[in-house]
């Protein structure tokens, strides 16, 4: 198999045996990308020579025996994370010419542990959308069925990932948007608590929702990227001062004690009978690694997605003022006066779905539609939170689909953004109530199309997801099946 | 209907956005409809009810204020779209 094809862990045991170097892995990922970048479309900017420089370090420091398992490891990065001298855009034209100053705390983390980053990720613009079709720099395509969406907002992760472009990527998720694409591309994709991860130089969508994740090819890939960049951070004043755990130490056979929860709401009307197929399945093999499973309920589930498309675009609507044309980014040229320049720069510069969620939020929490809109969904933000506290006292983990259904055709959404915010619905309560989830494998539709499995848990109970998802991942041995590209 | 053509001209130029005709039809029949779903919200009884805005209850996060490096005039001023080394320059207010 291709270097570029395995997974951190295993690289590193073959860069600990000096069976291959940074360099040589750094070649392999770039001759994937020249194969197959043109059908994939998961880049917006290479870092190419950048990467090589990397490497060379890397190849010095895994000579002499230093070095941690993400030493010479090339990833991607979703292009909202700031990255110093290397172009970043949040998939928007506004911020075509940013070259942000600063690097953000968890790609610099990643940095200091020896990875190289080949590229950043495409997305939908500012990270709003489910299908990455909202992005000014092009759609990329699914690694399994390069006419279907690959997911969003982590798109350009979550296919590079799948496509081996890369050995593992970074993301964010607001409402779904690790967890989503990672279930859409067949690889596992970890939103942490709130406060888990620092987000300082992620650009802002909604600041109470946002969290920084790693999309990966297994489990013990996620629980080695998650031990590197989780931590306090002052820079980030809701960044939780909380020790970190070895989370490999997570990654133990048997879910002897432990107790799986199954929602029943999430197994409603609209569920794929193909995704629902797949995940009893999975639940089957988690009782046979030793798991308690019982029925729990989540009464406010269904109101998740109308509470979050008030809340988040409220929060988007403060966070995007910023991008004025004055400071970074693009300007319009051509306005005489500061407050047209505002007006067109912002009108050319932001995508539709951009557009739609600014006048949203800032309707949202206009005088006399503050109490019936924003105030409402955070009462009902409230009552989501308490379900959880309810199911959490009887279970350890919650168990369910990512998504309804399987990756939907490229095209096929566009003109319906409501039908295209429904998708979310079993993602966007976790995020509501700062909660950890996991997406993993554990299926495959008949057309070819992955399937993933959701774990929530409690805060902070990032290990109990890795456990759980160990555990599947091993008994369905899915892990190193790949998309036929050729 | 949830929301009018002349309200959404109205919130576009609070948030600083020009519209075209065709996008203020097209964003008032897509919000009319998302304003129509999230009314759904008023099947429940609120009352009394702490908002939440935060997803996890935080103190205020106090630190010593202490002089430290921070971004250089040059650097901050080198992704902007027009500046004159000292400051950003934008266009005439009146």
């Amino acid at each position: 198999m291709d270097l570029n094809a395995l997974s951190i862990h295993e690289l590193n045991e073959l860069l600990k045996k000096k069976e291959t170097t940074p360099s040589a892995l750094t070649e392999a990922v770039f001759k994937r990308i020249d194969a197959v970048e043109e059908q994939i479309g998961a880049f917006i900017t290479l870092n190419k020579d950048e990467a090589f420089r990397r490497a060379g370090e890397a190849d010095k420091k895994r000579a002499s025996g230093d070095g941690g398992p993400l030493c010479g490891i090339p990833l991607s990065i979703k292009d909202v994370l700031c990255t110093k001298g290397l172009r970043t855009t949040a998939g928007s034209k506004i911020l075509e010419p940013f070259v942000p100053p600063y690097t953000a705390t968890v790609v610099e983390k990643l940095e200091d542990a020896g990875a190289i980053i080949v590229g950043k990720a495409t997305m939908d613009e500012f990270a709003m959308g489910s299908s990455n079709e909202n992005c000014a720099y092009g759609v990329p395509r699914n690694p399994w069925q390069l006419d279907s969406i690959c997911g969003g907002s982590s798109g350009g992760s979550a296919a590079s990932v799948a496509a081996d472009e890369c050995i593992a990527s970074l993301g964010s998720d607001t409402g779904g948007s690790i967890r989503q694409p990672a279930s859409h591309c067949g690889i596992v994709g970890l939103k942490p608590t709130y406060g888990r991860v620092s987000r300082f130089g992620l650009l802002a969508y909604a600041s109470s929702l946002d969290q920084v994740g790693p999309l990966t090819k297994d489990i013990t890939d996620c629980a080695l990227m998650l031990n590197v960049i989780s931590g306090y951070d002052s820079k980030d004043s809701t960044s939780v001062n909380r020790d970190v755990p070895d989370y490999c130490d997570a990654l133990v056979d048997g879910l002897n004690g432990m107790t799986i929860g199954i929602p029943k709401e999430y197994f409603g009307e609209g569920l794929d009978s193909e995704v629902e197929a797949a995940v009893r399945n999975g639940i089957e093999k988690l009782k046979e690694a030793g798991a308690q499973v019982r029925e729990v309920s989540l009464p406010h589930t269904e109101y998740g997605v109308a509470a979050y498309y008030l809340i988040a675009p409220a929060e988007a609507s403060s966070n995007l003022a910023r991008y004025d044309g004055v400071k970074y980014g693009m300007r319009d040229m051509e306005a005489e006066f500061l407050q047209d320049m505002y007006n067109q720069t912002r009108s050319k510069g932001f995508g539709d779905e951009v557009k739609r969620r600014i006048i949203m939020g800032t309707y949202a929490l206009s005088s006399g539609y503050y109490d019936a809109y924003y105030k409402k969904a955070s009462q009902v933000r409230t009552l989501i939170v308490e379900d959880y506290k309810k199911a959490f006292a009887e279970c350890d983990v919650l168990v369910s689909p990512v998504t309804p259904s399987p990756a939907w055709k490229i095209g096929e959404k566009c003109n319906d953004p409501l039908s295209m915010y429904l998708s979310d619905v079993l993602t966007i309560p976790a995020n509501l109530a700062g909660i950890p989830g996991l997406s993993v494998p554990c299926g495959m539709s008949d057309e070819g199309l992955p399937i993933g499995l959701q774990i929530q848990a409690s805060h902070f109970d990032e290990e109990k997801l890795l456990r759980v998802g160990f555990n599947l991942e091993t008994r369905l041995d899915l892990a190193g099946s790949k998309p036929p590209l050729s | 209907m949830n929301i009018s053509k002349e309200e959404v001209v109205k919130v576009a130029h609070l948030a600083r956005l020009d519209l075209s005709e065709g996008e203020v039809a097209e964003i008032t029949e897509q919000l009319d409809r998302i304003l129509g779903y999230v009314a759904k919200l008023n099947e429940i009884n609120t009352e009394n009810i702490e908002p939440t805005t935060h997803a996890l209850a935080l103190q205020n996060a106090f630190r010593e204020d202490e002089v430290k490096p921070s971004l250089p005039q040059n650097e901050s001023l080198a992704n902007a779209p027009r500046q004159n080394g000292e400051a950003f320059v934008v266009p005439r207010i009146i």
